[in-house]
């Protein structure tokens, strides 16, 4: 019997489904959990009462109703990207380089806003600037789809670099167009004749971004789904070979779908630039084209899951962002409590689809 | 034999993946000196339980003792610690190294390999196995790295031996050879376990036989008290007939002709050597060969697929496909070609049919309905047709690509290994679906692995031999010996290219 102790404490089985009841239970638990820690963690390093820090981050997105426009648009922006990279993802091509595609578009649209005016009436620069920005983006998400359909080249890598090609001609453009003169940024583009911006419905600066994303989002939930392309994809992504058997054309899927991701990047882009910022720096992506990585990620590729998601994300990092200014604690403290609370969510998947099953207690061994 | 303590018992094992109960409660006893042949229909759990004794998997519940003393093997380490040794399916040797690296490969001390080749040939003279430990894997026959397999588990000291269908690989002669040497093995007191389909290589070789049936244990005899048929019944469960017919062709009329098929692969060897022959319609064509004989070449490049510049009539898969020729081809790795693992039943019906239609969307209603018609017609065992096909057991999953192939009702269907792996009663399942298709007065070339069935199931034979043709032989009549010769007549010549 003593031989037993060798028995290891637990080991690993797959569950079989859940109800949905019970994961969401899991998913639910995981996230008391993460608070728990995070009001521990908050405690014992800071000092601050757990409770407080909690209303603070709740109220730094639904504080006022400002707050929470802010809250949807970025949303909105964050949900945009993601939506973009899906298709690829779908087809396991690994696009992480919706920075640049989305940062290209943005750049076409400036140009369009600085070069066209005089030239030609304010519609149709707003319809050169959708155009340019989304053909812009199409473009800097097809190359490295061409060179991986062609000559097999590392997609993560090329769509990578494509990024900082995109950040030093933004950064070299931004110079030749500066204003004023010796600032090296671009300023508020026609402050005063407000061409090339896009119109705004009633008094809600943000609500056209809104309606526009979220178009997108069904259209994509439909396409991926529904479609002939979206089953192409899928059968791309799982397996090359029964892909070219049944007489699918993979090139053509990849370079196909790559320029639909880089064009809803492009989209992104053109919103940033022509119906939110109305100016354009390098740095106006923020970084979304990385985060919404994760938002595909984890809504599993669901374009509908992925409003959850990337609200998820932009709520959490809100609340960061405005615990360091109510707290005076460094915006770093925030990203811990972030990350503890991802690190929660993204572990309780684990539970979901397995199960431990612990060493039975030695006394009821027969 | 009874008298003795078991080298291996296995009490009360159940493991479970997810809502699959793959063993359940199974007792089984292992002796030396004895090989023991476990039988069970695809799915019935028979890897599983053997990947439990050798550390892959562990046991949710039940208790495994060697020689009487209870163990706990949580690793394959463990496994080896104890004496136990399993060749699996798929070879786990590296490709660039030679024989003897394989095998002490990961072992702890110093790296001798002049000491590890002694002793290598020291266990190849005990039991009669050839083996050049200096010779690399990639330069190996499948047989021959088969052998290094069964070595390396010996040189750790392996004294209970597991075979994950062995044969499947092999030439007749190469599988006697491995016959001889297991039955040296099992002479000097060692225990051994090999699963195996094949009835006639159980009644050839194992002294007794445990028959699994749905992860369940059924029983165990000696193999002398019992016969194929007693066998086969007791797997599946309700007594089956066990004939192939070979109804005589029914007008004969030319549908494919191949003329000087040459192809050569990526790296420009040949594969494929001037291979002309006609496959006519009602009409059953076997291809014999030795695996890797350029059997997939032929049927890729009939196919339209890549890998062939010699095109056929200069055609692209989807046109070929839409002329009628349907391929139903299954590779080692089941899911690679045909199939999408990840997706569900219905989903992979449509993988074929999915571009009908002017619609940009997809009909998923068709697909759906074939899919319970190919569950229901051909007895599928599957939750659901939304269970994705990975978590099939490989004969269902083989059920699912055949019946699809079939519904699209092609002109000449191409299958490879259709059976390959597949328990008695789905084998008999699809030569009885191929003999339909041959009926409807479709031409079907049948890439066989099974010599027995070729000779029972084919109305000419092609015999390939190193991507020759080495002959074209009648199929009623044909003796098992002379075609297993024509396999292997050309190899001398051809080993090198």
């Amino acid at each position: 019997m003593n031989k037993k102790t060798q028995d290891p404490l637990f080991h690993i089985a797959k569950r079989s489904s859940l109800p949905w009841t019970l994961s969401w239970a899991i998913r639910g638990g995981a996230l008391i959990l993460a608070l728990l820690v995070c009001a521990l963690i908050t405690t014992l390093v800071t000092g601050e009462d757990p409770i407080q820090v909690y209303v603070a981050i709740f109220k730094g997105s639904f504080g006022t109703s400002r707050k929470v426009w802010v809250l949807l648009q970025n949303i909105a922006m964050l949900l945009c990207v993601s939506l973009a990279v899906t298709p690829a993802f779908r087809m396991r091509f690994w696009n992480i380089g919706a920075e640049g595609q989305a940062l290209i578009g943005g750049l076409a649209a400036a140009a369009c806003m600085i070069l066209l005016p005089g030239k030609l009436p304010n519609w149709a620069i707003i319809v050169c600037m959708t155009v340019s920005s989304i053909l812009a983006g199409a473009i800097w998400g097809g190359i490295p789809a061409f060179f991986k359909a062609k000559w097999n080249t590392n997609e993560t890598l090329f769509t990578l670099m494509m990024n900082y090609v995109a950040t030093q001609l933004v950064a070299y453009y931004c110079v030749v167009w500066e204003s004023p003169k010796g600032s090296g940024n671009i300023g508020v583009i026609n402050l005063n004749t407000q061409i090339g911006w896009f119109p705004q419905i009633g008094s809600y600066k943000y609500l056209l971004n809104i309606l526009i994303v979220a178009v997108v989002c069904v259209a994509m939930y439909i396409y991926l789904n529904y479609s002939k392309h979206g089953y192409e994809i899928s059968v791309v992504g799982e397996s090359e070979r029964t892909a070219r058997y049944v007489g699918i054309k993979v090139d053509r899927v990849i370079i196909r779908t790559m320029l639909l991701s880089g064009a809803v990047c492009g989209l992104a882009g053109l919103l940033l630039v022509g119906s939110t910022n109305h100016t354009l720096t390098p740095t106006i992506v923020d970084g979304r084209g990385f985060t919404a990585v994760m938002v595909s990620w984890l809504a599993k590729f669901n374009p509908i899951w992925m409003i959850l998601t990337s609200f998820l994300l932009v709520f959490l990092s809100r609340g960061a962002g405005e615990i360091a200014t109510n707290f005076g604690l460094n915006q770093s403290f925030g990203d811990i409590l972030t990350g503890v609370i991802l690190f929660f969510i993204i572990g309780s998947e684990f539970f979901i689809n397995y199960k431990l099953i612990f060493r039975r207690p030695a006394g009821k061994e027969d | 034999m009874d008298n003795k303590t078991p080298a291996v018992t296995m009490r009360n094992i159940t493991k479970r993946f997810g809502p699959v109960v793959a063993n359940d409660k199974v007792w089984l006893n292992i002796y030396r000196g004895e090989i023991l042949a476990l039988l069970g229909e695809n799915g019935s759990g028979k890897t599983t339980l053997m990947n439990m004794l050798s550390g892959i998997y562990f046991p949710d519940e039940g208790e495994i003792a060697i020689d009487g003393k209870e163990v706990v093997i949580r690793s394959p380490k463990d496994a080896f610690d104890l004496g136990i040794g399993m060749i699996h399916q798929h070879f786990k040797l590296v490709d660039v190294l030679s024989a003897a690296e394989n095998i002490v490969l990961g072992l702890p001390g110093k790296l001798d390999l002049k000491a590890a080749s002694e002793k290598i040939r020291a266990i190849c003279e005990a039991y009669g196995f050839e083996v050049d430990p200096n010779q690399k894997i990639y330069n190996m026959s499948v047989s021959q790295k088969q052998t290094v397999e069964i070595v390396k588990v010996l040189y750790r000291g392996a004294d209970i031996l597991i075979l994950d269908e062995p044969t499947a690989v092999l030439t007749p002669q190469e599988t006697d050879k491995l016959f001889a040497v297991l039955r040296n093995m099992r002479n000097d007191g060692k225990a051994i376990v090999i699963i195996t389909h094949k009835m006639h290589e159980v009644e050839a070789l194992s002294d007794r036989v445990a028959v699994l049936r749905h992860g369940q244990f059924i029983g165990d005899m000696p193999t002398k008290t019992t016969n194929a048929q007693e066998m086969t019944n007791m797997m599946v469960g309700h007594p089956v007939v066990l004939n192939i017919a070979r109804p005589e062709p029914k007008d004969p009329k030319p549908r494919v002709e191949v003329k000087g098929l040459t192809v050569r692969d990526i790296e420009g060897t040949l594969k494929l050597d001037d291979v002309s022959f006609t496959a006519n319609s009602g009409e059953i064509l076997g291809i014999a060969g030795i695996s890797g004989c350029g059997q997939k070449e032929l049927l890729e490049a009939i196919a339209g697929l890549d890998g062939t510049r010699e095109e056929l009539i200069g055609k692209d898969p989807l046109s070929i496909q839409e002329m009628g020729v349907s391929l139903s081809f299954v590779p080692e790795d089941r899911l690679g070609m045909g199939l999408v693992g990840n997706m569900d039943l219905s989903d992979n019906m449509m993988l074929r049919s999915f571009r009908r239609g002017r619609s940009v969307f997809t009909d998923r209603k068709t697909p759906h309905q074939l899919a319970e018609t190919v569950v229901r017609d051909l007895e599928v065992s599957t939750p659901g047709v939304s269970t994705p096909v990975r978590r099939l057991s490989g004969g269902n999953v083989q059920k699912v690509l055949v019946g699809r192939e079939i519904a699209s009702a092609p002109t000449v269907l191409l299958t490879a290994y259709a059976v390959r792996g597949l328990d008695i009663n789905s084998s008999y399942t699809i030569y009885d679906l191929i003999n339909r298709q041959k009926a409807a007065g479709v031409a079907v070339i049948y890439v066989g692995e099974d010599l027995d069935v070729l000779l029972e199931l084919a109305d000419r034979i092609l015999v390939l031999c190193g991507g020759k043709v080495s002959g074209i032989v009648p199929g009623r009549g044909a003796k098992k010996r002379e075609v297993g010769l024509m396999m292997t007549k050309l190899g001398g010549e051809q080993a090198h290219e």
